[in-house]
């Protein structure tokens, strides 16, 4: 077994675990956003297919490059995209005080 | 390492760290839109720096580049369009069929890797190679039966089939006995194709008699197995940023099913297992769908608000698809300066999107005291005199409470248990699990068919017009 494999391996076990702790308390309001945006890191296998496709060298291997490729283009951009647009309507809080303010022409400040 | 090399990697580094850090911001609303942006910032890193990689080995043909180039700009352009296209209420389901792209790019990795192999690499690439092509097949299939069942292309009701346990166990012993073929390096290309078609197959009999209500959680799951899929794609090809991101998204997919199966009163195991146990899953479930409904017109239900003295309203995803949260808190606040008691119940999933209705409401200025979660509510809807449903539907369908039907167990909000109930609804369609609401044919339960935006607004003229 290579040293190159059990580092890749140590790193698959780190991350594992920071996937874990990374999003532990995270309020219902926000899981299907985190979800699109898991969703949409996942996209990182446009690197594997645009390496791939490197290599590729008759048609059968253009084929699949093509079809790899078209598939992570698609999550990655579209997942980024859709993961923004939901994420436009949780406004901040302070945006909306900010909105208020500016509409009641007041220029009281609560924070 | 060379010079070049290391750059790679630190860039490759930078990337994984804006992933973690961007998703550690989308632990709250105030910074979820910068954490998504980083997260973007970090992707456009890692595959500006593979291109460089690739350029500087040269080793991609004219040919290879242009495959390359058409084939991101290709899916760039779909993705970006359908993302931009989609309305707000189906965006689970293309989050679902995203997640299915990148589980068969995964696989398709795994795949081409493992054809241009000239002598055979040993078990370390071998194994993450078989697990690829498993799990990548899997979700793949299972992703857009998830979306299809969503999106009504496929019914949402739990499929089960004669038998479907039986195929269900083959598919997963010829999955196994090919897997071990391939890590052990015997079979040939014969045992990866039929690796990739029993795993497409049982990612359709996994997800088939599974409820459209659960369907959430199963993406959910589901998107953990890409990434894990990914990270396996990154064992194959010798690369770091695809195991980092691949085994991030595994894991923290993980944990947030198991939170989304949690807020709604769910075990994973019992969603997944679903549509297998129980035998009666499909009989009962239509048994009173034959029901006589009762319909009220804006002026009897003003005067029935108007004289309640406790009002709860519930709103659903059809409220939040009809932009309402203005015109619901314009009524509220009408009926308020009568003396009525207002209260908002929010089901922890309303709005097929969790937590969606609370923020709506909010934009709408509903001051957050009259959200009311679940269980706060629940034990006073005895007491209510009108429940005013807007758009919700099978988060408030008693059947739930019986055991045999494609939502029980969910937990629901008891609006049934008010005294009178008025639902606005644009038609007697069915919800996200696709069956009958025993609700609507109450006696008690008035129905008003509209859009929620034309029905709350035809309310609250009544209401002024009757009451001055």
């Amino acid at each position: 077994m290579s040293s190159e494999f059990v580092t890749d391996l140590t790193i698959f076990v780190l991350s594992l675990l920071v996937g874990f702790e990374v999003i532990s308390k995270v309020p219902t309001t926000l899981h299907t956003p985190l979800m699109s945006a898991a969703n949409s890191i996942h996209g990182i296998v446009l690197a594997g297919t645009i390496l791939i496709a490197a290599t590729a060298s008759d048609l059968v291997g253009y084929v699949i490059a093509f079809v790899a490729c078209v598939f992570a283009a698609m999550n990655v951009v579209g997942g980024y995209v859709v993961t923004d647009r939901m994420l436009e309507m949780f406004k901040p809080p302070a945006a909306r005080k900010a909105q208020e303010v500016t509409a009641n022409g007041s220029a009281e400040v609560t924070r | 390492m060379s010079t070049f090399d290391t750059v790679i990697r630190l860039v490759y580094l930078a990337a994984a760290t804006l992933f973690v850090v961007g998703l550690h911001l989308m632990n709250s609303p105030v910074t979820a839109r910068r954490g998504n942006l980083l997260s973007a910032t970090g992707m456009t890193a890692a595959i500006l720096a593979t291109i460089v990689v690739l350029i500087e080995s040269g080793a991609a043909s004219l040919t290879a580049w242009l495959v390359v180039a058409a084939g991101t700009a290709v899916g760039a352009a779909v993705g970006f369009v359908m993302a931009r296209r989609v309305r707000m209420t189906a965006m689970p389901e293309l989050v679902s069929l995203f997640n299915a792209a990148g589980g068969g790019a995964a696989a398709l990795v795994a795949i081409h890797d493992f054809l241009h192999f000239t002598e055979s690499p040993g078990a370390h690439i071998l194994i993450p190679l078989a697990l690829d092509v498993l799990i990548g097949a899997v979700t793949f299939s299972g992703s857009l039966i998830a979306s299809g069942k969503l999106h009504g292309v496929v019914p949402g009701q739990p499929i089960v089939f004669p038998g479907a346990r039986v195929v269900t166990l083959v598919l997963a012993a010829v999955m196994l006995v090919t897997t071990v073929m391939i890590a052990a390096g015997v079979g040939g290309l014969a045992a990866v194709v039929i690796l990739s078609l029993a795993a497409l197959a049982f990612g359709v009999t996994m997800v088939l008699p599974i409820g459209g209500a659960d369907m959430p959680v199963v993406i959910s799951l589901l998107n953990a197995f890409t990434g894990t899929a990914v990270a396996m794609a990154g064992f194959v090809i010798g690369n770091d940023v695809l195991i980092t991101a691949g085994a991030l998204v595994g894991a923290s997919g993980a944990i947030l099913t198991k939170l989304m199966a949690d807020a709604m009163n769910r075990s994973i195991g019992n969603i997944m297992l679903g549509g297998f146990g129980t035998g009666d899953s499909t009989g009962t479930a239509t048994a009173t769908g034959g029901g006589q409904v009762r319909t009220v017109s804006a002026d009897d239900a003003a005067i029935q608000l108007a004289y309640a003295s406790k009002v709860v309203i519930v709103p659903g995803y059809g409220l939040a698809a009809a932009q309402a949260q203005h015109q619901v808190h314009e009524l509220a606040s009408l009926l308020e300066a009568r003396g009525v008691e207002v209260k908002y119940a929010i089901h922890p999933v309303a709005g097929r999107m969790p937590g969606h209705m609370n923020v709506l409401l909010a934009e709408a200025n509903v001051p957050y005291s009259q959200l009311k979660e679940m269980d706060e509510i629940n034990p006073e809807f005895p007491q209510v005199d009108v429940a005013l449903v807007i758009g919700a539907n099978d988060v408030t369908n008693p059947a739930a409470r019986r055991p045999g039907t494609a939502i029980s167990g969910m937990p629901i909000l008891d609006v049934d248990k008010a005294k009178s109930v008025i639902v606005v609804k644009r038609s007697m369609g069915h919800g996200y699990a696709g069956i009958d609401n025993e609700l609507y044919t109450d006696p008690k339960t008035g129905m008003y068919f509209a859009d929620a935006k034309k029905a709350l607004a035809e309310m609250t003229a009544a209401v002024k017009m009757l009451v001055g």
